[in-house]
């Protein structure tokens, strides 16, 4: 109780400085963040810059108290402070603005914002905040309808809904997490005016991008994380986009290249011209065009949601393309059924793999067909053939080294691990003329991993065109032959793996280069 | 601080989920028993003489089986639809069209064609008017992605004020002396009995047939497989290639069409007459879905599961009689069982475990 009074006289107190000292953090013993320094002082935005996977969401989420480290601790003004939950970060005058915004989609913004403030009263809760929210919009410059339903705002002016959530309960310090991932370059540059309004007010900003761009244009001091230690942190006046980009990619591109060289076949994909929106209406892919060819394994690198999951989904006929060819050996399959697709050679390993790959209620051997039990193999016009299904699902099993008792347990008695062995082995094994993985290592062990990209090495040479989709690029270096790096929904660059060029991948996978 | 915490169990043995089904239906005779108590029954007393009034006799069995016919029958069906994560509540309603259009059938052919004939003909009739019936709901959740359960479950009074109309009305038979009701269906319509009951051997042999075909047809065939995929996971039916619309319309026209071949048994079985939607049906359509629930949505357990409801239907009549209790007895009953059913399988898909936690410990 005694905590409690002192965190209610702390809400008065502006944060002048805050630091995190030596934070450790590890998720059942895989270490996500390790003796990580920060420090902010009031007027000051600072850049946190990282691949997906650097351990930056962690970071917030510790100063945010949704996690408790391991070991370190958190200074406000000097004096040691615990995070022990949300409630308590927001009344030490910190707020966070998640990559995914936390609002009810059919009530007004005003009705949202009353729903998390702490002075709301409980009888006609709105007129109170109205004046609130109108004094806010005025000081920051938000113009926003206060009136308006969440599900008629764009995606920008949701966004300033949730800093205004956070302004309103004294947050000093904003967390911004991917803040323009979801924005158009004009409500970008809204959004930063905005941040530079309040940054000479006084506030303090943590701004997570991986884009180099605008990690450039707005803060003042930036730190590099990379597999969850600083590599690096430097005053952006003193600094240039190619060195942070080398800190983030975390060295200079090593060419590790000992697999066979083998002649290019026939064209098996190409790729024109296509544009695909996402799953929120807006244009996830811009003009992408590309081709592949037998004995070819193309790697695409970005950091995710880039618009790799759109492209792969569109080629495997899950996503509509709005304009643009597709064409396998020349045949076209845009807009084609996923069936029609797969059944002219195409094969895919799910990103979702949980959403999209199975169904967790059936048998093994019933999701060892999914994309397959049409085929003559497996089942007559109406009956479906289980013995050799049985049979097929067996060799899968043991070829992939599926760790399960019987194949006649439930899928979702597998772990994911397993879960990914099968999916893969059931996309390979009808030889595909092209196999669409995306991160098909992600979440395997080290020799699951390693005998993965054997198998994908083995199908290139068998004559098949892998299209892999990863973000861990000494992945990408090992395997590919041609290696295209996307940003926004645009190829950066496609060029041969062994290009002196991909030094500066960083830079591509940041937006900042394009050849 | 007493935490709940609950992780999903993934070793669910055949014996484990028997098991969960006797505990659950013992549980919820715990529950009616209280329910007698209040009322001022002896419980013991009460579902003794439910039990001994359907199966207990030989009049009370041949009751029994009568009634096991529409649950059977629709329950099978339901058990299709369910798989698909499809939630037809609208049997009801399916049952009544089926029972419309095999009246209409049978008034308007009966006299014409010989029993041989008439009789698949009715109940073509009533499979084609279940179906239709069923395609609405489908069609409206595939294109305008309309719940289907508010959907099924409007549509049933659609149907039944749509029989009112038409049996007060355009249809009402002159035999029937100004009462509402369509006149007698022609003998040559009208479904054998087995000598002694009320069971009409044509119904009952149709719904054993359904349960035992769709059994092979939902393990054994694409057909079946197609649905079992869409059920457990659309984003991968999607994935692996399957026609929704196809898939789903198929279904609820299996689905409509077994509700509709009840409504036929009913009507040409037992009344010969259609009459009003309450003496047609007595809520069959219903009753169903806790049959299909009790049968692990597997169509041939639905034998068993509709002779056990049908049981309770047959004992609360029973009880109704000599203990002077309601008719809405039945119902509270079958809800009851119902609810403890589901409850069950919450607790055979979960392991839960009670935490006595220690709030210094973060």
């Amino acid at each position: 109780m005694l905590s409690r009074l002192f965190f209610k006289k702390s809400i008065m107190k502006k944060i002048k400085c805050l630091e995190m000292k030596s934070i450790s953090k590890s998720f059942h013993g895989i270490p996500a963040n390790q003796d990580i320094n920060l420090s902010i002082e009031s007027g000051e935005i600072v850049g946190l810059l990282g691949e997906n996977g650097a351990g930056k969401t962690t970071l917030m989420n510790i100063l945010y108290g949704l996690y408790q480290p391991d070991s370190g601790q958190i200074n406000i003004n000097g004096n040691r402070i615990r995070i022990n939950n949300p409630v308590e970060s927001i009344s030490h005058g910190i707020g966070m603005v998640h990559q995914h915004f936390m609002l009810i989609k059919n009530h007004s913004v005003i009705e949202n914002i009353a729903l998390g403030y702490k002075g709301t009263p409980f009888f006609f809760p709105k007129m109170k905040i109205r004046e609130k929210v109108h004094l806010f919009s005025k000081k920051f410059d938000f113009r926003i309808d206060p009136d308006k339903k969440i599900w008629q705002l764009s995606a920008g002016e949701q966004q300033r809904v949730e800093i205004i959530k956070a302004l309103l309960n004294g947050a000093a310090l904003l967390i911004l997490d991917e803040p323009t991932s979801v924005l158009t370059p004009r409500e970008i540059k809204e959004l930063i005016s905005i941040l530079r309004g309040m940054k000479a007010k006084g506030h303090m900003i943590i701004f997570i991008s991986h884009k180099l761009d605008e990690i450039m244009e707005i803060c003042d001091r930036v730190i590099v994380l990379q597999k969850g230690k600083i590599a690096g942190s430097a005053d952006t006046k003193d600094t240039d986009k190619k060195s942070l980009a080398r800190m983030m990619v975390g060295r200079d591109v090593v060419f590790n290249i000992n697999k066979e060289k083998l002649a290019k076949g026939k064209k098996v994909l190409s790729v024109e011209n296509i544009n695909v929106n996402g799953d929120k209406g807006l244009p996830a892919l811009n003009n992408i065009s590309f081709e592949l060819f037998e004995n070819e394994i193309l790697g695409v690198a970005g950091v995710s949601g880039n618009g790799q999951r759109e492209l792969a989904e569109a080629i495997t006929g899950i996503r509509p393309i709005l304009s643009g060819k597709v064409k396998i050996k020349g045949r076209d399959i845009t807009n084609k059924s996923p069936r029609c697709i797969y059944d002219n050679g195409v094969s895919h390993v799910p990103e979702e793999r949980i959403r999209f790959g199975i169904a967790p209620g059936l048998f093994l051997y019933d999701n060892a067909i999914l994309k397959q039990h049409h085929l003559k193999k497996f089942s007559s016009r109406y009956f479906l053939r289980y013995n050799r299904i049985k049979n097929h699902t067996k060799t899968i099993v043991n070829k992939f080294k599926v760790s399960t008792h019987s194949i006649n347990t439930r899928v979702r008695n597998l772990s994911g691990g397993n879960i990914q062995k099968l999916i893969l082995g059931r996309e390979v094994s009808e030889q595909p003329q092209l196999l669409v993985a995306s991160h098909p290592t992600y979440g395997l062990d080290v020799g699951a991993t390693e005998f993965l990209r054997k198998h994908l090495l083995e199908l290139r040479k068998q004559g098949s065109s892998v299209l892999l989709f990863s973000e861990d690029l000494e992945e990408i270096f090992e395997l590919c032959d041609r290696i295209a790096v996307i940003f926004d929904g645009r190829f950066m660059a496609v060029l041969d793996s062994d290009d002196e060029r991909l030094c500066d991948i960083g830079l591509m996978m940041a937006g900042s280069k394009k050849i | 601080m007493i935490k709940i915490k609950t992780t999903n169990r993934y070793d669910i043995t055949p014996f484990r989920s028997f098991m969960t089904i006797v505990l659950s239906l013992f549980a919820a005779l715990m529950v009616i028993s209280i329910i007698f108590l209040i009322v001022g029954v002896n419980p013991i007393y009460a579902i003794t003489e439910i039990f001994s009034g359907s199966f207990g006799s030989v009049y009370g069995f041949k009751e029994t089986v009568t009634k096991a016919i529409p649950l059977i029958l629709i329950g099978t069906g339901l058990t299709l639809a369910f798989r698909a994560k499809f939630w037809n509540i609208g049997a009801e309603g399916q049952l009544l069209m089926g029972a419309i259009f095999a009246t209409w059938a049978g008034l308007h052919f009966g006299q014409k064609l010989p029993p041989v004939l008439i009789v698949p003909l009715i109940f073509l009739a009533g499979f084609i008017g279940g179906a239709f019936w069923g395609i609405i709901p489908a069609i409206l959740k595939i294109k305008y992605s309309i719940n289907e359960v508010i959907s099924t479950l409007m549509l049933n009074y659609i149907c039944a004020e749509f029989l009112t109309m038409l049996i007060v009305g355009p249809w009402k038979g002159k035999a029937r002396f100004g009462f509402p009701g369509t006149n007698n269906l022609p003998d040559s319509a009208i479904l054998g009995l087995i000598p002694g009951s009320r069971i009409h051997y044509a119904t009952l042999t149709l719904a054993l047939i359904f349960a035992v075909v769709l059994c092979v047809i939902i393990y054994k065939t694409r057909f079946g497989y197609e649905t079992r995929v869409v059920g457990e996971n659309p984003d991968a039916g999607k994935y692996a290639g399957i026609n929704f619309l196809k898939t789903t319309l198929i279904l609820m026209a299996v689905s409509g069409g077994l509700a509709g071949v009840a409504g036929v048994g009913e009507v040409a079985g037992i009344h010969h007459y259609l009459g009003y939607p309450a003496s047609i049906s007595s809520g069959y359509g219903f009753t169903a879905i806790i049959v299909a629930w009790l049968a692990k949505l597997n169509p041939v357990y639905t034998i068993i599961s509709g002779l056990f409801f049908a049981g309770i239907l047959v004992g609360g009549d029973a009880i109704q009689i000599s203990l002077g209790l309601p008719a809405a007895t039945v119902d509270i009953v079958n809800g009851t069982l119902l609810i403890f059913l589901i409850m069950g399988d919450y607790f055979l898909n979960h392991k839960i475990f009670i935490q006595f936690s220690n709030k210094s410990r973060i």
